[in-house]
């Protein structure tokens, strides 16, 4: 059996793109290959993970000119087919930007950039990035990011709940979800969200960087083996 | 062609306007063997000032031991290198920003992180890991709050965009910053043996590059006026002077640098960065023995209207000077494309020694390159101790000053002290886990990032105390580099190398230039006894403002390696395990932080450094490590052992206690606050206990079980009572949020 071709958007200023690259292929079966902004060639991966950065130099606003480059006018056609996507930082906040997430990421509440062990827990396992988490387990992922603060209209946080598409949220070590524990201002301490069919799911914190215990968690390991479930 | 050399005849106001003496004016002539142009006299003004041609340092930095067998790279490049195994070097260097960061914090301290990514990147290696070392005034000052946060926050943005983590550092507070803060950057990269590239112009017939931003009118003079003078009180006035940076056309030019040398179509590359084109292509050609030819019409610029003279001196940042064959343009320009930056012939190297500049037909400068880089003046004086030296030594309070103190409330003010209270607050805002290779993380006693490929880490530590310098800046210098490798040792880790960023005062001055000897002998010796050779480093002199010359702080950036199977890491010990304090019991509280902090006093001695214990105790600690007999370890710094015993706690689960005891008969303040130099607190199993004690006793260090890990989360510090951990936790956390949330004022 060939190893399953997964994609790994590189913009110039995607900075997280070698540890994408390298979680997805430490996953047996995975094989990670690049995609570069200027290209409109998708090389037949069976799934995307858009890697965090600053894409674009992010001066206006994170993602806001990502969504305009070549890749993306394709990454959304793919993603419209019903193929798996992710969004890592940066990756999340494109993903919105580009209308396949709704709502959008502010800068943090504290108004400064925040790099921290970040306690979440798994609240929806109906997505294929969370499918091997048991519901309501606690992980932990580090964040890293300036804008992070996840904003939606009530509407559509409520909706989002109804429909079990928050994915991560932000909470302590004791599984509660404070305001000590929300590291960015957050709307209900969500960190991450899927759209309806939980086949495109952006979050903010990194599970890239969870991938062994020598660099203080591997909770995140299992969210490249599902990734590479859905997309074999 | 025609000569736009004679401009206009110099006058005595245009040398003095440049910061050349008569001498030295003279001198230029006697090289040139004709009178400069003015533009002549600016390039001369800009490669002979401290910043460029260490005119006043360089007699002294050579004492400093910068040969070893696992040295590649000397001072005299980019950055320096050495071998780490596996046909992999480890590239690093340190660098200031001090007075872009007075005048103007946030771009200041951004532009010292780009400066120095890219010393470590043009040398071929991929940036891996940030520090920094900060200073500055006390923080109860608005306007030391509002360069706190914008220099915090410049550099964090700045390397969290290029995606570099910022793992590690050290920020103090001290009132003799206050018009004049520290800003050391230092840089860690990787690189395999064959891509390590140099900046050499290479052979006369190659084609000169500019790859990156266009040429604005930001930051000329930097160099020249605002590294190499005093801040006056007026200082903001040259705000015009700092550059500006863009982290995003840093990555793109990471990238591309690192693709060029990847290809092999450079030969050599530079960083155009404090003098801009004028110091990057002289070096070049000087590093090469030849000439080089650069028309400044040809520099692509950001606005129009330019003069020669400012397209030479321009401290624009993100650009790269680039030595080629011209064969390789094809090549050179698909890359540049591919990161969508600028590339454009500029000149090119020449076979007859020359420096020369045109501009279009016209020659601007034409001057000997060695005259620009080999015979700059250097100045050597002896002289003799300052006044202040004694004065400070015969400072000490009386006895029954010291005798008042009561122990709790001494380590209360000292947690809370913001020098030893908890920087989380600075390093929270950077990135320090980017690159997923991060496994000891800020708050450690030294960073480790793994070296990708190996089942090696890098080891990274900054050190420095400016009041030990100032106090004695012999032993001073000697226990920065003592420090960095005690903290080494703390994560079993061994030291390598060193690179070092000296921050003094104005050396025309004799105290500030006795200050510099001094400190370099004691820093060669302790490099000398622990085999750390300086493989590169910076001076930062003329750090004074109206309120006179900061503390002396030689800041050290050491690197070593460590097996990543046996790191030593905060926060592993288990209830039940002992702390066992090696190196004897402190009894030095000469300009101590407790002399500081409790008393508000600067006064004494340093704490005398025994170089051959420092290095035995890295020995025996690394033996132990290897082992598998340490749990968790602390050095003892700023505020001895009571300070180290509390924030060695702190590491622990939150559940954690710790139970201390002090020796018989001993004045307590004494020995919890002492800050005697060569000690460590290890956590071990009790089970360990005497065979840790044996080995260290072999080693010849003194040892004693100086408390235990209880699961009840209080300090008990024998019969002195106990206080909960939570109380003592938050006087540490809290301190600096606390002070932060506290309005500034930017002038």
């Amino acid at each position: 059996m060939t190893d399953v071709p997964i994609g790994v958007v590189r913009f110039p200023g995607t900075n997280c793109d070698q540890d994408v690259f390298d979680a997805v292929g430490s996953v047996s079966g995975a094989q990670p290959v690049w995609l570069w902004h200027k290209e409109r060639d998708l090389a037949g991966v069976r799934a995307i993970v858009l890697a965090g950065g600053f894409a674009y130099g992010d001066y206006l606003r994170a993602g806001a000119i990502a969504r305009f480059s070549p890749i993306m006018e394709e990454v959304i056609r793919f993603a419209e087919t019903g193929r798996p996507v992710l969004g890592i930082c940066n990756g999340f906040q494109i993903l919105t930007e580009a209308g396949l997430l709704p709502g959008a990421l502010m800068r943090n509440d504290r108004l400064s950039f925040v790099c921290r062990p970040q306690w979440l827990k798994i609240e929806s396992t109906a997505t294929p990035f969370t499918r091997h988490y048991r519901p309501g387990e606690l992980v932990r992922f580090p964040v890293a990011h300036g804008e992070g603060n996840y904003f939606a209209p009530p509407d559509i946080l409520d909706r989002l709940e109804a429909e079990a598409r928050v994915v991560f949220r932000y909470v302590d070590e004791d599984g509660q979800a404070t305001a000590e524990s929300n590291p960015n201002g957050s709307a209900r301490s969500i960190a991450g969200i899927a759209d309806e069919t939980g086949h495109i799911v952006g979050l903010m914190p990194h599970p890239d960087r969870a991938m062994e215990a020598l660099v203080g968690s591997d909770d995140g390991r299992r969210v490249f083996r599902g990734l590479l479930e859905a997309a074999a | 062609m025609t000569t736009a050399l004679e401009e206009r005849p110099i006058t005595r106001a245009d040398v003095q306007a440049h910061g050349l003496t008569p001498f030295e004016y003279q001198r230029i002539v006697e090289l040139l063997g004709r009178e400069p142009g003015l533009t002549e006299l600016g390039v001369f003004s800009l490669m002979w000032s401290e910043h460029c041609g260490y005119k006043y340092s360089r007699a002294r930095l050579v004492e400093l031991p910068t040969t070893g067998p696992q040295v590649i790279q000397g001072p005299g490049e980019n950055a320096g290198a050495v071998d780490v195994g596996d046909e992999l070097a480890v590239v690093f260097k340190m660098e200031s920003h001090n007075h872009p960061s007075a005048v103007e914090p946030y771009q200041g301290a951004a532009t010292g992180v780009g400066g120095i990514l890219r010393d470590v990147f043009t040398m071929g290696a991929r940036p891996i890991a940030l520090l920094d070392s900060l200073r500055f005034g006390e923080l109860d000052d608005p306007h030391v709050r509002y360069l706190f946060r914008h220099v915090v926050r410049g550099v964090g943005d700045y390397g969290n965009c290029v995606g570099v983590p910022t793992v590690g550092g050290e920020v103090v507070f001290d009132d003799a910053y206050r018009g004049n803060p520290l800003v050391n950057a230092m840089c860690v990269g990787i690189v395999r043996h064959e891509e390590l590239t140099g900046a050499s112009a290479g052979i006369a017939g190659n084609a000169v590059y500019v790859l990156g931003s266009r040429t604005g009118r930001d930051g000329i003079h930097g160099a020249s006026l605002l590294a190499s003078s005093e801040l006056g009180d007026d200082a903001v006035e040259s705000r015009p002077t700092v550059q500006v940076g863009d982290p995003f056309t840093e990555k793109l030019l990471l990238e591309a640098t690192l693709e060029l040398i990847g290809r092999g179509v450079a030969s050599g590359i530079q960083d155009m960065g404090a003098a801009g084109l004028t110091s990057s292509s002289a070096e070049m050609a000087s590093r090469a023995g030849t000439g080089i030819e650069i028309d400044v019409a040809k520099v692509p610029r950001r606005e129009p209207d330019m003069t020669a003279y400012e397209v030479l001196l321009s401290e624009s940042q993100e650009r790269m000077l680039i030595s080629a064959d011209a064969a390789g343009e094809p090549a050179l320009m698909e890359v540049a494309d591919k990161w969508d930056l600028p590339c454009t012939r500029v000149g090119r190297v020449t076979g007859d020694g020359v420096w020369r500049i045109l501009e279009g037909d016209s020659v601007v400068c034409e001057i000997p390159v060695r005259a620009l880089t080999d015979d700059v003046p250097r100045y050597l004086r002896e002289v003799d101790p300052p006044p202040y030296v004694a004065e400070v030594h015969a400072g000490m309070p009386d006895p029954d000053q010291l005798a008042a103190i009561d122990p709790w409330d001494a380590l209360e003010t000292l947690l809370a002290a913001s020098t030893i209270a908890s920087k989380r607050w600075v390093w929270e805002q950077y990135d320090h886990t980017v690159q997923a290779s991060t496994v000891a993380a800020p708050g450690a006693d030294a960073a480790i990032v793994r070296i990708r490929g190996t089942d090696r880490g890098l080891a990274l530590a900054v050190d420095g105390n400016g009041r030990w310098v100032y106090c004695d800046p012999r032993r001073g210098g000697a226990l920065a580099v003592a420090e960095a490798a005690r903290n080494l040792a703390a994560v079993g880790a061994r030291p390598l190398a060193i690179t070092d960023c000296l921050n003094f005062g104005n050396p025309e001055k004799d105290a500030v230039y006795w200050q510099f000897a001094e400190a370099i002998r004691g820093i060669s010796e302790a490099c000398r006894a622990l085999d750390t050779p300086v493989v590169s480093g910076n001076v930062s002199f003329y750090n004074e403002s109206s309120r006179g010359a900061i503390h002396p702080t030689p800041t050290i950036g050491m690197v070593g390696v460590v097996d990543l199977a046996r790191t030593i890491l905060p926060g592993r010990g288990r209830p039940g395990d002992l702390a066992v304090l090696v190196g004897g019991e402190g009894s030095h509280l000469g300009a101590t932080s407790l002399l500081k902090e409790v008393l508000g006093l600067t006064a004494g001695r340093a704490p005398a450094v025994d170089l051959d214990a420092e290095r035995r105790l890295g020995e025996a600690v690394r033996e132990l490590a290897g082992a598998g007999l340490v749990r968790s370890a602390h050095d003892l710094s700023d505020g001895g052992l009571g300070v180290a015993a509390a924030e060695l706690l702190f590491g622990h689960p939150r559940e954690t206690g710790l139970d201390l005891e002090l020796p018989a008969g001993v004045d307590p303040v004494k020995v919890l606050f002492a800050e005697d130099a060569g000690r460590i607190l290890l956590v071990i199993a009790a089970e360990n206990e005497a065979d840790v004690s044996g080995r260290l006793s072999d080693h010849g260090l003194p040892v004693r079980v100086a408390g235990r890990l209880t699961g009840t989360p209080v300090l008990r510090i024998a019969a002195l009572g106990h206080r909960r951990r939570l109380d003592l936790e938050a006087l540490w956390q809290g301190t600096i949020p606390r002070i932060m949330q506290r309005t500034e004022s930017s002038r």
